[in-house]
């Protein structure tokens, strides 16, 4: 499409008014000229022969009279081999790269390309002339660290189209031709690996959509056996400052049994995305054996890179988990914090003058999230193979507190909440989640009666402590003691997990199950103590032997003799064992 | 010759509007009449409309006053001679020293790129016990000071400034009452540290615009001498006055508010500016310690809660005392580990002892019977919070820690504290007692 120009009329903050002359589309991208730079910028309202426009970067110093450019194209992703292990900002430029050329900072109006192209990636075929391929159909594979990368017919090809032509096996670049498609009217198509998409229109390339039905194991007990994720679910993880969302994102990025995990930093402090950019090259990928960081994308737009960029983030991130989706395999999207983009939206709608909704949030608010969490999903693609987007975000309540839009609005759309409690966190009971307030919809690892009676005993033990605040415990009867003991044991050892001890923290999704059917025992046995003390004496050590329990492989010997100890200890007690 | 406009059609609040053209958004301009001067800085334009804020505040403005546009944003003057002095948030000599006017710099910058930030490595000693043990400062870390109006954190700044093993010490004062901005420059001249501090200060007294300024001054001049391989302190006190000089201004800017008044992009102003706190590889560094006080002691107001979600912990000053509970340094298990290897257990075992002194101080004001545990916890609770959290207590780490291990040797035997026998082995002292507390007593200020 060719430029077309515009004109400054007005700036605040972030929104730039812009008169333009022939037609420009919603959303599309323009540059503005500042100097030698071109600052990018997205069509957010159209009024008249004025266009509002959101500038991704800093507005300072733009004029009125400023040469605007209107390229044409929506905001848009590059897609093709080489995105893995990278690190890119808001806007899809790699931080590396900039880094390299810029030093410290983060020059305004630099636009680098997504993916080097002078890199060669060795092809091979998997279609042949004559064949007839849909938009994301395999056209041929590269090698992408340990996945087989495909190389798709474009996403916005339409309808049938006949493969006129494919590249021989060997080395490409990306841009190179590799294929060329000759579509219904007969006009020929030239395809390269590297594609452009734009990142929010959703990809759709696949036969259907399927119900999540398949567990995402995450190694977390209190996540896998009582608030499970599905792959191609959705879950929020909403708490207040303090509570541990980000450790605990981080820890599901190591552990998720997943292929790809695309992390979006969205508005959140630069020294957390440091820590992971730091120590996944280093950390190996249990599944595989290799580095953390070879099944990694970041997508990084820290609290202090702009603001209007927060939002691109995000759309960027899914748009890349998509794409990866599109080859069969399973792809975790991190979120944290959702709650920045809001915000982002926020400002954004206050400076566009419209009529607020709750807290100042637009009213739009919740269709926007809405549509953002839907794009997860698993799906069959057109060749049989299923591939999924999960999608896990993070909410930053304000003050903590869940009723507030953000967190109302995301509750309605995801399929599991993992609520962090501020007083979980205080008592240092990691990963804070809050057993009694969490949901999921998906199911669970272990058998549903097990876990009805784990659910119970909490619900019942949390009653009953509350009672004991007010009658003390004397005036509490010994059953009620007894499950009030039982909760408490069953969050001691179960529920919270220690993430620095090599074994408790990843229990793999036999060992849940395992360990939780003699834990179900537990606190499904009648048990008879001669007094309080006892049965209080009893649960410590107890505590104590399922925690050493937790700590031993499961392999090794001490395992099955701590097994041993605490089902000698069952039978001490119980009369049904 | 820069074209002067003599025709300001709007005035209100700190606001006023001109009609101007070929002007750049956040440029800056100057305002000129008879008994009136300030700088302003372009916050809007529309078509030929220019709004400004002014720095000084919008009191005696003649809509004939001359507006001329500079032609650059903010800037402020940067270099060595800046040690020792006094400036208002606006760079303008507070002293009786000479103006500075060359090599000025910009006083808002592009952001660091994350992809050259470093995972924080060393711990920043200050000789508060309730720091340097419990939570440890890290360089490179940004950590706000909650509290109420009247606790003493003026008085923790300044002894932090003055402990603290840093190269340079930026000072920013917002809204400061004019005896504190005395005070701070007193203790500092007499310590002999001014002459490796630069204070900019905005009073309470002084137009409020100007409060805005000061953070981005002390920032960008401490980026420039971490750049030039300086560990930089910048300590802002009080960033709750700079925060409500926002709300003033995007009220007058008629902004619709979202929590409490507050502009809804508090979170992002306050990022931008906690953000400049940064390790850079092969340089420098910039710390930041930042007041905050809370209103209404309400950590969920918008200023604190914002804070809290940005900043990497937060220290609770309450009663006189940072306190145990609720202060966190996010980064401190990056150092702590590295001190001495009694460090995290004296800090985890303390703690824990001292939340059950909290019980049993809660039991006893109920009127509940005290056991013999009861007794030792509340006489351990008493000790720790004379000798060690007193906020005048100021001794090195390994003195603190060693404190530490004779405190719980007058309260308790080994066992009762659940520390690992391996530990205490090496280091429980060995003529447990009375004695050995009261020597180490003297270090300790007298009650």
């Amino acid at each position: 499409m060719s430029l077309r120009a515009g004109r400054v009329k007005g700036v605040s903050g972030n929104l730039v008014t812009v008169e333009f002359d022939e037609a420009v589309s919603q959303n599309e991208v323009a540059y503005v000229r500042l100097g030698d730079l071109r600052l990018i910028a997205e069509v957010i309202r159209v009024r008249g022969r004025y266009a509002d426009m959101q500038v991704f970067e800093s507005t300072a110093g733009i004029r009125v009279g400023d040469a605007v450019e209107f390229i044409g194209e929506l905001l848009s992703v590059e897609l093709g081999p080489g995105l893995l292990s990278r690190v890119f900002d808001g806007l899809q430029n790699p931080l590396n790269v900039i880094a390299e050329r810029h030093g410290f900072f983060l020059p305004r109006g630099e636009q680098t390309e997504a993916l080097p192209r002078d890199q060669v990636w060795e092809f091979a075929p998997r279609a042949a002339a004559g064949d007839r391929v849909l938009a994301g159909d395999t056209l041929g594979v590269v090698a992408e660290g340990i996945f087989e990368h495909r190389v798709m017919a474009p996403f916005g090809l339409a309808g049938v189209a006949e493969v006129a032509e494919v590249a021989a096996a060997g080395e490409y670049t990306i841009t190179d031709r590799i294929a060329v498609l000759r579509d219904a009217s007969g006009e020929e198509l030239d395809v390269a690996m590297l594609q452009r998409w734009p990142v929010k229109r959703p990809i759709r390339c696949y036969a259907e959509r399927l119900r999540p039905t398949d567990q995402l194991v995450t190694k977390m007990r209190i996540l896998d056996t009582f608030f499970p994720v599905a792959k191609g679910g959705t879950y929020c993880v909403p708490g207040p400052f303090g509570a541990g969302k980000t450790v605990l994102q981080q820890l599901v990025s190591r552990h998720a049994d997943v292929d790809v995990v695309v992390i979006a930093a969205c508005g959140e402090r630069a020294g957390e995305v440091v820590e992971t950019l730091r120590e996944f090259p280093v950390l190996t990928d249990p599944r595989t054996g290799r580095s953390l960081m070879e099944r990694t994308v970041i997508i990084c737009n820290t609290s202090s890179m702009p603001v209007a960029a927060r939002e691109a983030s995000v759309y960027t991130a899914v748009t890349i988990a998509e794409y990866y989706r599109q080859m069969g395999l399973h792809v975790l999207l991190l979120a944290d914090s959702t709650s920045r983009w809001a915000q982002a939206l926020r400002e954004m709608s206050g400076r566009l003058e419209e009529i607020p909704g709750e807290e100042a949030f637009p009213a739009y608010l919740e269709s926007v999230i809405a549509a953002f969490y839907e794009r997860a999903g698993a799906v069959r693609l057109n060749d049989g193979t299923v591939g999924t987007v999960t999608i896990g975000g993070t909410v930053s309540p304000a003050g903590g507190d869940f009723e507030e839009p953000v967190t109302q609005s995301t509750l309605k759309v995801v399929g599991a909440f993992h609520g962090l409690s501020r007083q979980r966190s205080d008592a240092r009971r990691y990963p804070a989640i809050d057993p009694l307030e969490s949901w999921s919809k998906y199911g669970s690892i272990v058998p549903d009666g097990e876990l009805a009676l784990a659910r119970h005993v909490l619900s019942k033990g949390h009653e009953v402590q509350e009672m004991m605040k007010v009658v003390e415990e004397e005036g509490t009867a010994m059953a009620d003691f007894v499950v009030y003991l039982k909760a408490e044991y069953l969050d001691a050892v179960y529920l919270q997990q220690d993430a620095f001890d090599p074994v408790d923290g990843a229990s793999s999704s036999e060992r849940q199950r395992h360990v939780f059917s003699l834990i179900a025992r537990i606190l499904g046995a009648d048990m008879a103590f001669q007094d309080k003390d006892a049965a209080r004496s009893y649960f410590q050590t107890l505590t104590q032997a399922t925690r050493d329990w937790n700590r031993a492989a499961m392999e090794e010997d001490s395992f099955a003799a701590a097994q041993a100890r605490i089902e000698a200890m069952l039978s001490e007690v119980s009369s049904d064992a | 010759m820069r074209k002067v406009y003599q025709e300001i059609s709007q005035i209100a609040g700190n606001v006023i509007t001109v009609q101007a053209t070929g002007v750049g958004n956040q440029e800056l301009a100057s305002v000129e009449a008879p008994g009136f001067s300030s700088l302003a800085q372009v916050i809007r334009i529309e078509g030929d409309n220019v709004t400004m804020q002014v720095f000084s505040g919008t009191r005696g403005v003649p809509t004939d006053a001359e507006v001329r546009f500079i032609g650059h944003e903010a800037q402020t003057p940067f270099s060595d001679d800046l040690l020792g002095r006094v400036f208002t948030g606006g760079g303008v000599p507070r002293d009786r020293g000479p103006a500075l006017d060359e090599d000025l710099i910009p006083i808002v910058g592009p952001p660091v790129n994350p992809a050259r930030r470093v995972i924080p490595r060393t711990m920043i000693r200050t000789g508060i016990p309730m720091i340097d043990v419990f939570n440890s400062l890290v360089e490179s870390q940004k950590l706000p000071i909650f509290s109420v109006a009247g606790e003493p954190y003026n008085e923790l700044l300044a002894r932090i400034a003055l402990n603290a093993e840093v190269d340079l010490i930026v000072l920013g004062g917002m809204g400061l009452k004019y005896d504190d901005y005395l005070f701070f420059r007193e203790t500092l001249e007499e310590a002999g540290a001014l002459s490796r501090a630069i204070l900019y200060v905005h009073t309470a007294a002084d137009p409020v615009v100007e409060c805005l300024l000061v953070p981005d001054t002390c920032l960008a001049v401490a980026e420039k001498f971490a750049l030039g391989g300086k560990r930089v302190l910048v300590l802002l006190t009080d960033m709750t006055n700079f925060a409500d000089a926002l709300k003033e201004v995007a009220v007058t800017m008629e902004q619709i508010p979202s929590t409490r008044g507050y502009p809804g992009d508090l979170y992002s102003q306050l990022a931008a500016r906690y953000e400049k706190a940064v390790d850079f590889e092969g340089a420098g560094s910039v710390t930041v310690l930042a007041v905050t006080t809370m209103p209404g002691d309400d950590v969920t107001h918008p200023i604190p809660d914002n804070t809290g979600y940005i900043t990497e912990g937060q220290f609770y000053l309450r009663n006189g005392r940072i306190e145990p509970f609720g202060s966190l340094s996010r980064l401190k298990q990056q150092v702590n580990a590295r001190t001495r290897d009694d460090h995290r257990t004296i800090m985890n075992t303390m703690i824990q002892l001292y939340a059950g002194f909290r019980e049993s101080q809660e039991k006893q004001s109920m009127g509940f019977r005290m056991s013999a545990w009861d007794d030792k916890l509340l006489k351990y609770g008493e000790l720790f919070e004379t000798r060690m959290m007193d906020l005048a207590v100021n001794i090195p780490l390994e003195e603190a820690l060693d404190l530490g291990w004779w405190i719980l040797a007058e309260c308790f035997a080994p066992q009762e504290t659940g520390i690992p026998t391996a530990l205490v082995e090496r280091f429980w002292p060995a003529e447990a007692g009375a004695r050995g507390v009261e020597t180490l007593a003297e270090a300790a200020p007298a009650e």
